[in-house]
């Protein structure tokens, strides 16, 4: 222990001398400045917009590029706006002939439909090399030889930077990059199917890319797709097969964000670094610019200088002038000037670190749940009181997600949609006590499931009407679940009388396939057993990596599995076609995943897909609800709500699970946070002290004992000399 | 049959081991050249001391492995059973491991851990702590009788911890007195003064501290979750004891796998030279340069890929478990042989070129008699003191591999596993502690016993340490 | 002694090629190129097509070892075996599956382990050897006796416990380290700090035990006593004599880590997130990165190697008697 002071000391000596906490993990010249702070736990993987899916991806494009459109950020149901377009796209609708048919035509009328999107003049790229001009108006760092290549480490290598307006053909820039065959866009496997001559033109791409090496730059301009086109300088046009109302959504994602051919042609020039690229370097029109991209330790938004400003929503849901959420109505946005994203992998010192104020921002892990939120005797949750006392604030949200106990529906004994097997379901529904995993696993945060759509998608039904009859009962308003003795009933009609099937005599063994990792994932297997073991079914938990879970799903070899869906764009059709017959996971390798099959069902959908919201789609949704209900190839699981604590210091939070670009309307009190992070952090010395005192006090004894044998060696001399004889 | 036994591959492996244990120890008993040493460490205070720790676990860990399944239905030949193994162990703590709570609670406490929305009798709601269905459920009135009602039962254990020490203490005495022909009261002072060869005096001490332990941690343990429950409210006291039988068997059967490798190939490596030497020397190098958390990453990711297309050979979870930890134990094993191969390679070029080797040679002794006869016993020190060393090391690489994600299978209860989820708890506040102290005392009691045993088994075996095992000054 | 270096460094290739070949069948046999292609595409919306686009773009879509399809040798270099191990002799890395530069990474991710790592070893080595010569000093006293206690104790302790232990107390309760994360240049000190000493505290029990088994073994020896007789105080003889020929097996048992410290700690890399190379092996494990874990593992078997050369150096160094032929 004693190695500790000394290290310790001397690094608090040396960052006692700044007049910060010794605790602070920032840089003290940070201090008082407007920043806020976050974090990461996984690097992502892709920044092309082209590529980027996942939610730690996004978080970073979204602030960055601006596609045509975005949601609002504070009105519900989420709302589709302009971004960097001028207004909403202009629709219309094309037959078979190519005459102009009424957008009340009826979907089978309509061959194609077109959209054009006029994007606001005047928008600049923010500063970057690739479009630095030298005095000959010839792009400086691009066609560089080799040679020269090599100095450059980082992007900040390169002196001179510039820009440049953004106009329509950078959309159509991206349009075509989708297809790109290096690229591995996850959408274009779908768009492919929707927009007119894409996969003409990925053809095309694929011949060339072909005779080309790998990594280098791929002409793009070199081919056109028949569907998209350029109007003029700030218009473009993209024709979409059929009527898919629903394409408006995928215009908000960073996958249709602008792109030039300057910054490919920089980036892909032969002799540039692997790790200088548009995966890593994003160059974007919106109000924030990666400006530190280190994903092993922190990245850095700052705000790009060309942005044009964008002002602050003017309204928004009721409610939200209460909550301080209109405040800053009509102020020019961003307002935070910086935002430093810090690798956090572990639970314990994420959490540790926003306590201490050195997060801005956290979501709330389960186990901490129960500090920070009580809920009060009408049901309303609220913080506790230790952390309002700190002036954190809660939001709360139910996201737009469905987690789900699927059952394959391709297995003999689950599977099927016999009576047997669908009593066995329906059996399993009710002894898998949804709100109990909601209550332990997610410390109350999520509401049970009663239909695959969740709350805030259009067609979810709430209260007694969207209850899904086959497991809960509507007893004094409220939905409760059915008691066991109803699942073990269903169970003997199956066949299966405690547990016993009576054709073989044999115990009913079930498996539930997952993937089992984390620490509570023993805890996890432990509880489904339980649950199943309330109706005598022995369930055995089959845990296996990643890889062997996606291929049983694949291979339609599960029997019991548990996956969720984050719905893309908030509309039903994202959710209902996780049960169509034809995405089926094991016969066309689509996301249906239980394989589920059913010919009433199929037919609805497809009425429904295309529809536009209204009372007649409604009508379709409960009856596709009620078959899925009945069928129940899915034990509904639930829908996890988002609890967000923030510090009282920053201010326009409101949870958006469709749109990512929230930075921008975030606001922080930097002044605030100074003083109460000095406040909360006061070092604690005396153990220190104490541990010094302890270490010298155990060095007594020692001591002691030397001296003592010192003595001892004295005297032994001492006497020899006196025995020996003198000479 | 009221019930189907169930033999697991690592409880065979152990019984093998155990077997093999007791029949060496026969065989040593007889021949005093074997029994020296054996004697010198039965005179060691701190090795016998520790010994009774070591023991207890061992006991636990046996009685965990004997493995059966419970009828669950039927008669005679059309007798079902069901699909949930138990283990001898289960069965003698009883409903210790079935009364499960909802979730946390702190130990001896008689409400849930955290606040939860409970509905009253009039249908009003209230936040409040939820009273436990089985800790303390005997208590009408918990926050008067609470206290009073521990206490009671604590010095209730207390009382049965002192009964069984005397008797213990007595029954120990008897046995000394029969042996020695001496009477009762001389043997009981031959024992306190410390005059027998056997240290009585620092067993019973040690057994005294174990016994003052537990007793009074199982009868609390009848009426409460005496060391607090889990996530999903399961006794920790409980998973504490199951998780012996997983360290238990990391340590024992990794040596068990490595031993005949590290034996074989150490020895011909230095008892051929040439090229056995080189091609084994090669392969102890290649494998010893691999980073050894990335051989048993992917060996422990082939076992995955094996158990998912080969799902039918796995009948119940435990059977997965305990391929997955025999799987643990071998691949340990190969990456922990080579230490010892080097050891008794360097040992047995000494050896040859003793002069009975030299002679043997000379006699046209054949080759394994010669190392079966001659080598083989003189470095039996050395793998015995490898042996015992080990252990303590595996049983702490059990944990740190789990925590990475490689070490035994996420649903066995292991102290690896406990701590890897007490990383979560670590992060509520007020903090959940009990599931990491309980890992932590158990753990380190069994490390430190082993560590303390294996001190003196080389004290005792180790040719070059003298005397009672204190190096003189 | 020129001569056996080079023999040394020569052994080094058949066993590169070893490790190199134990590392590509263990990783085939687990992954299959499918398995990596959709671990990178990633799980929402991914297509057959978009997978064998993937894994011709990577080189994946060849055999493991024998391509039937080529003539002449290309029936053994067009294999993924080959054209994947090859390069890996001239330490080109080459491309990690997200595009970054596996060389690069390295080159920076190795500083922060090495900033970890060295500062434990060096002030580790030194506290351990003052104690263990402590203890010496009052070998058979109940000085030593507890102190041999404690370090037993303290080495039964699970390194686990003395992470979240230390990260709870300094961190939490007192405020006086940053619980986790890493800083450039000087402000990289105070980061430093906790797992540093924690990194010390966690492994001084074994070393300091096992240094002084050292040197009581020293002090039995014969010179020793020589010395003693000769009336030489007791701190002298244990300075001049023990200290200074204990060195020996001291520094030659841990001169074979050395060269490890580049890889830095698992364990300790992960709880602190420190950007090292230890948490980069274990992300590419779970990443399931083969590139990555490749290079990581060739590496690793070089510095050990490299550990193993210095050792015998080391030991003509210090003992004359040694020579290497």
């Amino acid at each position: 222990m004693r190695a500790l002071l000394p290290i310790l000391l001397a690094a608090g000596l040396l960052t006692a001398c700044d007049h910060g906490a010794l605790n602070n993990p920032y840089p003290e010249h940070q201090r008082g400045q407007n920043i806020m702070y976050s974090f990461f736990n996984e690097r992502p993987k892709h920044l092309d917009p082209v590529q980027s899916y996942f939610e730690n991806e996004i978080r970073f494009t979204a602030q960055i590029y601006m596609p045509p459109l975005q949601y609002h950020y504070l009105k519900r149901p989420y709302q589709l706006i302009p971004f960097a377009a001028a207004a909403m796209p202009r629709v219309t609708y094309y037959g078979a002939g190519g005459e102009i048919v009424p957008a009340h035509a009826s979907p089978s009328e309509v061959a194609y439909t077109r959209y054009e999107i006029s994007i606001r003049p005047g928008i600049r790229y923010q500063p970057h090399p690739a479009f630095a001009i030298d005095a000959r108006g010839q792009y400086l760092y691009t066609g560089l030889p080799e040679r020269q290549l090599k100095r450059y480490r980082s992007l900040a290598d390169f002196e001179r930077s510039d820009t440049r307006e953004l106009v329509a053909a950078d959309y159509v820039y991206q349009i075509k990059r989708l297809a790109h065959p290096g690229l591995h866009s996850p959408i274009f496997g779908l768009m492919k199917g929707y927009i007119i001559g894409l996969d003409v033109y990925a053809g095309e791409l694929e011949q060339l890319s072909a005779t080309a090496a790998s990594g280098t730059y791929l002409d793009l301009d070199r081919f056109e797709i028949s569907g998209v086109r350029v109007v003029d300088r700030y218009r473009y046009t993209i024709d979409v097969r059929g009527k898919y109302p629903q394409f408006l959504y995928w215009l908000a994602m960073p996958f249709f964000a602008p792109v030039q051919h300057e910054a490919e042609r920089f980036y892909r020039q032969p002799g540039m670094p692997v790790n200088i690229s548009l995966d890593w370097y994003p160059v974007g029109t919106g109000p924030y610019m990666l400006s530190v991209n280190d994903p092993n330790r922190v990245m850095v938004l700052e705000r790009n200088p060309n942005f044009g400003g964008e002002p602050y929503p003017f309204e928004g849901e009721a409610g939200d002038a209460t909550a301080g959420l209109l405040n800053d109505a009509g102020e020019e946005m961003p307002f935070i000037d910086k935002v430093v994203y810090s690798l956090e992998k572990e639970s314990i010192p994420y959490w540790n670190k926003f306590l201490q104020g050195y997060y801005d921002l956290s979501d709330i892990s389960s186990d901490s749940f129960d500090q920070t939120v009580s809920i009060s005797s009408t049901g309303e949750v609220g913080l506790s009181d230790e952390l309002r006392e700190r002036g954190i604030v809660l939001h709360t949200s139910v996201s737009s997600t469905t987690i789900y106990l699927g059952f394959n529906m391709l297995d003999p004994v689950i599977g099927g949609l016999g009576e047997r097997a669908r009593k066995l379901r329906q059996a399993v529904s009710i002894a898998v006590d949804m709100e109990e995993l909601i209550s332990i696993f997610r410390n109350g945060r999520g509401i049970p499931a009663q239909s695959p759509l969740p709350p805030g998608i259009f067609g979810h039904r709430d209260g007694e009407a969207g209850i899904n009859p086959y497991v809960y009962d509507w007893v004094g308003g409220q939905a409760k679940r059915k008691p066991v003795e109803v699942a073990r009933r269903l169970l003997k009609e199956a066949g299966y009388q405690n547990g016993i099937d009576e054709r073989t005599g044999k115990p009913l063994t079930l498996y539930l396939d997952t993937t089992l990792v984390g620490p509570e994932a023993k805890s996890r297997a432990d509880w489904f057993t339980k649950q199943l073991r309330k109706i005598d079914v022995q369930l055995v938990v089959r845990a296996t990596d990643l890889n062997r879970f996606q291929e049983k799903l694949r291979n339609g070899t599960a029997q019991l599995y548990v996956l969720g869906w984050n719905a893309d764009y908030p509309d039903p059709e994202n959710f209902m076609f996780l049960l169509h017959g034809p995405q089926s996971r094991a016969k066309g390798s689509g996301e249906n995943a239980s394989n589920y099959a059913s010919r009433e069902f199929d037919g609805l959908f497809e009425q429904m897909r295309n529809m536009d919201n209204g009372p007649e789609r409604q009508d379709i949704i409960d009856r596709m609800v009620a078959v899925v209900q009945r069928d129940a190839p899915w034990a509904f699981g639930f829908h996890p709500a988002d609890y967000n604590l923030a510090h009282g210091w920053v201010h326009n939070i409101k949870p958006n699970t469709m749109a990512n670009n929230e930075l921008k309307y975030q606001r922080v009190d930097a002044a605030q946070r100074t003083r109460l992070r000095d406040e909360w952090n006061a070092p604690v010395f005396w153990p220190l002290l104490l541990l010094a005192v302890l270490a010298l006090g155990a060095m007594a004894p020692a001591v002691i004992a030397w001296r003592r044998r010192e003595r001892g060696i004295a005297r032994q001399k001492y006497l020899a000399q006196r025995a020996e004889p003198k000479p | 049959m009221p019930f189907k036994p169930v033999v697991l591959w690592t409880d065979a492996l152990l019984f093998l081991l155990l077997a093999s244990a007791i029949a060496f120890w026969w065989h040593a008993r007889a021949r005093p050249h074997l029994r020296r040493p054996w004697t010198k460490l039965a005179g060691s205070s701190r090795g016998m001391a520790s010994l009774v720790f070591i023991g207890f676990f061992l006991v636990v860990g046996l009685l965990d492995s004997v493995h059966f399944r419970e009828r669950i239905a039927g008669e005679g030949s059309s007798q079902q059973f069901a699909a949930q193994t138990r283990s001898l162990l289960d069965a003698i703590v009883g409903p210790l491991g079935s009364r499960t709570e909802k979730t946390y609670s702190a130990p001896l406490a008689t409400h849930l851990f955290a606040k939860e929305t409970v509905e009253l009798a009039d249908g009003a709601r209230v936040r409040t702590y939820p009273r436990l269905r089985y800790g303390g459920a005997h208590l009408s009135d918990p926050a008067s009788e609470w206290q009073a009602d521990v206490l009671r039962t604590a010095i209730a254990g207390l009382g049965v911890a002192a009964i069984l020490w005397n008797v213990l203490a007595l029954a120990v005495t008897a046995l000394v007195a029969r042996r020695s022909q001496r009477s009762f009261t001389r043997s009981w002072h031959a024992i306190w003064h410390g005059l027998e060869a056997v240290p009585w005096r620092a067993i019973l001490c040690s057994a005294g501290v174990l016994i003052l332990l537990l007793a009074p941690l199982a009868v609390l343990s009848t009426k409460y979750h005496v060391l607090g429950t889990d996530k999903v409210g399961q006794d920790v006291f409980y998973l504490t004891l199951k998780s012996i039988r997983t360290g238990l068997l990391i340590a024992t059967l990794s040596t068990l796998v490595m031993l005949p490798l590290a034996t074989a190939l150490g020895i011909m490596a230095g008892y051929f030279r040439g090229w056995v030497d080189d091609i084994i020397q090669y392969v102890y190098t290649t494998l010893n340069s691999i980073p050894g958390v990335l051989l048993i990453a992917a060996a422990v990711l082939m076992l995955q890929v094996y158990m998912g297309t080969h799902p039918e050979v796995f009948d119940t979870i435990e059977q997965r478990q305990d391929l997955r930890l025999l799987f643990l134990c071998l691949i340990l094993g190969v990456t922990s042989w080579t230490g010892l191969c080097r050891l008794l390679r360097g040992e047995t070029l000494k050896l040859r070129e003793q002069e009975y080797v030299q002679a043997a040679r000379a006699f046209g002794v054949s080759h394994v008699s010669i190392i079966s006869r001659h080598i083989l016993p003189n470095v039996m020190h050395i793998i015995l003191i490898a042996v015992v060393m080990d252990f303590s090391g595996l049983v702490l690489a059990e944990a740190v591999l789990s925590y990475v994600g490689v070490g035994v299978d996420p649903t066995m209860t292991s102290f690896g596993n406990m701590i890897n989820a007490a990383r979560l708890e670590m992060a509520r506040e007020p903090m959940v502690w009990w599931s990491l102290a309980s890992a932590f005392v158990f753990m380190l009691m069994m490390v430190l016993s082993a560590n303390l045993f294996a001190d003196a088994v080389r004290d005792a075996f180790d040719p070059r340490v003298n005397g009672n095992g204190r190096e003189h000054a | 002694m020129t001569a056996y270096l080079f023999r040394r460094i020569l052994y080094v290739i058949p066993i590169l090629l070893g490790v190199n070949l134990i590392t590509f069948a263990l990783f085939f046999f687990v992954n299959s190129p499918d398995d990596m292609a959709r671990l990178a595409l990633g799980g929402k919306r991914v297509t057959e097509e978009s997978i064998e686009r993937w894994k011709r773009d990577k080189g994946y879509d060849k055999p493991h070892f024998y391509n039937d399809a080529a003539a002449g040798t290309d029936r053994f270099t067009d294999t993924i075996f080959f054209t994947r191990s090859a390069s890996m002799f001239a330490l080109d890395f080459g491309v990690a599956d997200d595009g970054r530069d596996i060389a690069q990474e390295i080159r920076t991710r190795m500083w922060p382990s090495l900033a970890i790592a060295v500062p434990t070893f060096v002030v580790g080595l030194a506290f351990y050897i003052t104690f263990a010569l402590i203890l010496a000093f009052f070998r058979a006293t109940y000085v030593d006796v507890s102190g041999v206690i404690v370090c037993v104790a303290a080495m039964s302790i699970s390194s686990l416990f003395y992470i979240i232990g230390g990260q709870y107390l300094i961190s939490k309760l007192w405020h006086l380290a940053p619980i986790s994360g890493f800083g450039e240049g000087v402000s990289a000190l105070k980061f430093l700090a906790l797992p540093v000493a924690i990194g010390i505290v966690s492994s001084a029990g074994a070393n300091a035990r096992w240094y002084r088994t050292i040197f009581i073994e020293e002090i039995n020896k014969d010179y020793v006593r020589t010395a003693r007789a000769k009336g030489l105080s007791e701190l002298r003889v244990l300075f001049r004599h023990v200290l200074h020929n204990a060195m020996i097996p001291i520094l030659t048992g841990v001169v074979v880590i050395i060269p490890s410290l580049f890889l830095g700690s698992l364990i300790m890399e992960s709880f602190f997130s420190i950007p090292g190379l230890g948490s980069y092996t274990i992300e590419a494990i779970n990443n399931q990165d083969y590139g990555i874990v490749r290079a990581m593992v060739f590496l690793g078997s070089i510095l050990y190697i490299v550990g193993l050369i210095l050792t015998d150096v080391a030991y003509t160094l210090v003992d004359p008697r040694v020579r290497l032929d």
